[in-house]
């Protein structure tokens, strides 16, 4: 599927040119690439808050066309009601969908339980730390069962230690409820961290450059030998990408730092150590 | 003045004409609000609304309550509709105008993630646009309160209305300084009252309970 936008000059500005992925139900696949891939287009599509321009996303047979409880949103920001408490905005979902009040009452109380949150289940939002709007907002994604979770850089916000805390969460969550997940980062660590499968992701226009499946026992240490190794190749494969976002946006005479460390400007020989 | 005041009390004019301005004040500004957050949604959300009257309401916003009046008169004559125009003009327009700025100002990803969840139509409206509006809504009922307040009193001056506005223009045909001066009393602690008082507080819970009081 390929997704443009109309300029204001009448021309076209395509973020997404032919892309083609296939999920299996159940995977975890992040989508990795540096800013303005069309990763967050990708999730906004498969959401259905967005119309491919061309092609089509079909779940389970099915053709997306609006945005539908079994597909749901996690944002970088919590995106929580700020005038409803924790449990009314994990309700709210149920509610739009017109469940019945003490089964509503009882799913909330299990998913606030799974993030553990039940004891700050009347605070407000405001009352709340990054973190724990994040693990509020994760139930509030969960509560109406979906079979699908697409996430947008949901912990990018956040500070390193409690990132690594909802790391491990999210992965034990999701092997407990077996949901698909879509995750977009721009965070590698994070992405092998998390994915079975890292989908790399080229720009300008956004395409799908390298589709790298992570076979790595779980549950996963942020800091294993294997998650770092993997991490440093995809890493090589985005370098280009950024670089060329980069030179981009700043003038010409920008090059990326050398790693050589040869020769310096005057010849000499290890002059760049 | 006290003495006035004093008296006026007792002897049930000031009562019965506050509680006369009150009734039709009520009765205008419930209007007015309804009508006034149903304009301000429909600029905010509806192109064709605001590329239409949009102008004209700023333009209207401008004019003071007062130059309704002449106006009113001609159309409905020296009675109770052309108070209650006045009324209702003198405060819609702002109430319209705060509302169409809170629903602008709205976070576009609340309403992303509201959709995401399934709301949509008049839902996302009820249970998403208008809470998240209400502290700007809530703002501009207030200055729309004092607005109508101001308005009524500027419309009861001019004829037998047996509201306060009328008692002020008793008092300055009978130059009775001390009736003057305690009717006044009364619209500003009636004033204060009613803003401190209800909106004020109103406000502030509100303020509070969205989190809005604590960045």
């Amino acid at each position: 599927m390929t997704k443009s936008w109309p300029r204001d000059d009448g021309g076209a500005v395509t973020t997404l040119a032919s892309v083609d992925l296939t999920i299996r139900r159940g995977q975890f696949v992040c989508l990795c690439g540096p800013s303005g891939c069309g990763k967050t287009t990708i999730l906004n599509l498969i959401a259905g808050l967005e119309t491919p321009s061309t092609g089509a996303v079909r779940v389970a047979g099915v053709t997306v066309t609006a945005p539908s409880p079994e597909r749901t949103v996690m944002f970088q920001e919590s995106a929580l009601f700020p005038w409803l408490t924790v449990r009314r905005n994990v309700e709210f979902p149920l509610e739009i969908a017109g469940v019945s009040r003490a089964e509503r009452e009882s799913r909330a109380e299990r998913y606030l339980r799974m993030v553990h949150l039940w004891r700050y289940r009347d605070s407000h939002p405001h009352e709340l730390s990054g973190g724990m709007r994040q693990r509020a907002a994760l139930a509030r994604a969960l509560v109406s069962e979906p079979a699908m979770l697409l996430m947008d850089e949901p912990f990018a916000a956040l500070d390193a230690q409690t990132r690594d805390v909802l790391h491990a969460e999210l992965e034990r969550i999701w092997i407990e409820t077996g949901k698909t997940v879509v995750f977009v980062t721009h965070n590698v660590r994070e992405a092998v961290r998390l994915g079975d499968r890292v989908v790399i992701m080229g720009t300008r226009p956004g395409r799908v450059k390298r589709d790298l499946s992570i076979a790595l026992a779980r549950p996963r240490e942020p800091n294993d030998r294997d998650v770092a190794s993997l991490s440093a190749v995809v890493e090589r494969e985005l370098k280009i990408e950024i670089e060329k976002v980069i030179r981009e946006e700043l003038d010409d005479a920008w090059t990326p730092a050398g790693t050589d460390l040869s020769g310096g400007a005057d010849g000499a020989v290890g002059g760049g150590i | 003045m006290a003495l006035a005041l004093l008296t006026g009390v007792k002897s049930g004019m000031l009562p019965r004409a506050v509680a006369k301005s009150m009734a039709r004040l009520l009765v205008g500004y419930t209007f007015s609000l309804a009508a006034g957050v149903s304009l301000g949604c429909a600029l905010a959300r509806v192109r064709a609304v605001k590329d239409t009257v949009g102008l004209l309401v700023l333009g209207l916003q401008a004019v003071p309550s007062v130059c309704w009046l002449p106006l009113a008169l001609l159309w409905f004559g020296l009675n109770e509709s052309a108070i209650q125009v006045v009324v209702v003009l003198g405060s819609l327009l702002s109430i319209a105008v705060a509302t169409e700025s809170a629903v602008n100002t709205v976070a576009p990803l609340l309403v992303r993630a509201a959709r995401t969840m399934g709301a949509k139509g008049p839902t996302l409206w009820w249970r998403v646009i208008l809470p998240a509006a209400l502290p700007g809504v809530l703002s501009g009922a207030r200055l729309g309160w004092t607005f109508a307040w101001r308005s009524l009193l500027a419309g009861e001056l001019l004829f037998v209305s047996g509201g306060l506005g009328q008692v002020l223009e008793f008092g300055r045909e009978l130059h009775d300084m001390a009736l003057v001066l305690a009717v006044m009393v009364v619209i500003i602690a009636l004033g204060l009252a009613s803003d401190h008082l209800l909106f004020g507080r109103l406000e502030q819970r509100v303020r509070r309970q969205w989190g809005l009081d604590r960045s």
